[in-house]
C-alpha cells in the first residue's frame, strides 16, 4: 500500500479571502511580521497500488479530474511508499 | 414546453423553479434524481439551487462528476437549453458547460439579499422577453458567487455577448458596492457560446410572485415559456 498526501493551494493571482482575513486575524492577536497568508487544503489517500510511481500517476489524473480545479488552484503530490 | 429539474443530496431550491415554470408555462416540471439512469426528454433541464453534496471539496465539484451531468452535457452539446442557477452554476462550471469558476464571496460572508441586475443581451431563450440595458430586481443566496475567470475569457465573454447578467445599482451603473461578491467584471450570469447553456448567481425564480416581494424574474420565466412553447 501507498500513501499519497495532495497538497492544494489557490494559485497566485486568485484572490485569497480566507487568507486575507487569517492575516487580518493574526495581526489583531499582535503578531507582527506576517506577510501574505495563504490558505489551502490537504487530502491523504491510501492506495492499494504499490509502485510509487504508477500512484503517483494515479494521484495525478485524479487531481485533475476532481481534487483540484486547476482554474484556480495548483497542487503537489508526495508518495510515500 | 417540458422542464426537466435534476435534483442532486443537498438541493433546495428545486420547489422554487418548479413553481414558477409551473405558472409560466402551465405545464408540470418533471423531477430527475441524480441517480435515475434515464433523463427523459426535455425542452429545458434545470439545475437548481442549494448544497449539492454539502458543498463538500468544492461547490458544485461533486455533482458536476456524477452520471447523470454526462447525459447533462451530452443534452447540452445538441442544442437543448440548460439552466444552472446558484449551486447550478457552480456545478456547470465544475462540468465544463461554462468557462470559470465561483469562488468564495470576497467579503466571506453569505449574502441574502435583494439585488440589482441589469440584463446585458435579450438574445438568449431566458431573456428575449427583457431589453439589453433592462434593471431588474431579484434575490441572491449564495456563500460562493464570486465569479473568476482569466483576462482572455472574460474578454471573450464580453466580447461575444455572452454576460447576459451584471450586479449593478438600481439607476444601472455598476460600482463596486453593488457588485458585493467581488465578481469579475461585476458578472452574475453567463451564456455559453451557442447561448443555449446559462449559469446566474441570483434567483430570477424567487421574484416571480407578488408575494416574494418582486415580479422582475417573471420575464425569464415568460421568455423560456415564449421561446420553447
Amino acid at each position: 500500500m501507498v500513501k499519497a498526501r495532495v497538497q492544494i493551494m489557490p494559485k497566485s493571482g486568485v484572490l485569497d479571502p480566507q487568507g486575507k482575513a487569517i492575516a487580518h486575524a493574526l495581526a489583531s492577536l499582535g503578531f507582527s511580521g506576517v506577510g501574505e497568508v495563504r490558505q489551502g487544503k490537504v487530502i491523504d489517500l491510501e492506495l492499494s497500488e504499490t509502485d510509487p510511481g504508477k500512484a503517483k500517476r494515479a494521484v495525478e489524473a485524479m487531481c485533475e479530474k476532481l481534487l483540484a480545479n486547476t482554474l484556480i488552484e495548483s497542487y503537489r503530490i508526495e508518495v510515500q511508499g | 414546453m417540458q422542464a426537466a429539474i435534476i435534483l442532486f443530496p443537498g438541493s433546495n431550491r428545486e420547489q422554487d423553479v418548479h413553481d414558477a415554470l409551473k405558472r409560466a408555462t402551465g405545464k408540470e416540471p418533471l423531477r430527475v434524481w441524480h441517480r435515475d439512469s434515464d433523463l427523459p426528454k426535455a425542452d429545458l433541464i434545470v439545475i437548481p439551487g442549494g448544497f449539492s453534496y454539502g458543498d463538500y471539496l468544492r461547490c458544485g465539484a461533486m455533482a458536476a462528476h456524477s452520471p447523470i451531468m454526462r447525459e447533462v452535457k451530452a443534452r447540452a452539446e445538441t442544442g437543448t437549453p440548460v439552466l444552472g442557477i446558484c449551486n447550478g452554476f457552480q456545478i456547470v462550471t465544475e462540468a465544463g458547460l461554462l468557462p470559470g469558476v465561483l469562488l468564495v464571496n470576497r467579503t466571506l460572508r453569505f449574502h441574502c439579499k435583494d439585488v440589482h441586475l441589469r440584463v446585458e443581451t435579450s438574445q438568449s431563450v431566458y431573456t428575449r422577453r427583457y431589453n439589453a440595458g433592462q434593471v431588474i430586481r431579484v434575490p441572491v443566496a449564495h456563500h460562493d458567487g464570486n465569479y473568476f475567470a482569466d483576462k482572455d475569457t472574460l474578454d471573450r465573454l464580453e466580447g461575444e455577448g455572452l454576460v447576459a447578467f451584471r450586479y449593478c445599482r438600481s439607476d444601472g451603473e455598476i460600482d463596486d458596492d453593488a457588485n458585493a461578491n467581488g465578481s469579475a467584471r461585476a458578472i452574475a450570469g453567463i451564456l455559453n457560446e451557442k447561448r443555449n447553456v446559462l449559469g446566474l448567481m441570483p434567483h430570477p425564480e424567487d421574484a416571480t410572485d407578488p408575494l416574494l416581494g418582486s415580479t422582475d424574474g417573471q420575464g425569464f420565466f415568460a421568455s423560456l415559456a415564449e421561446a420553447l412553447a
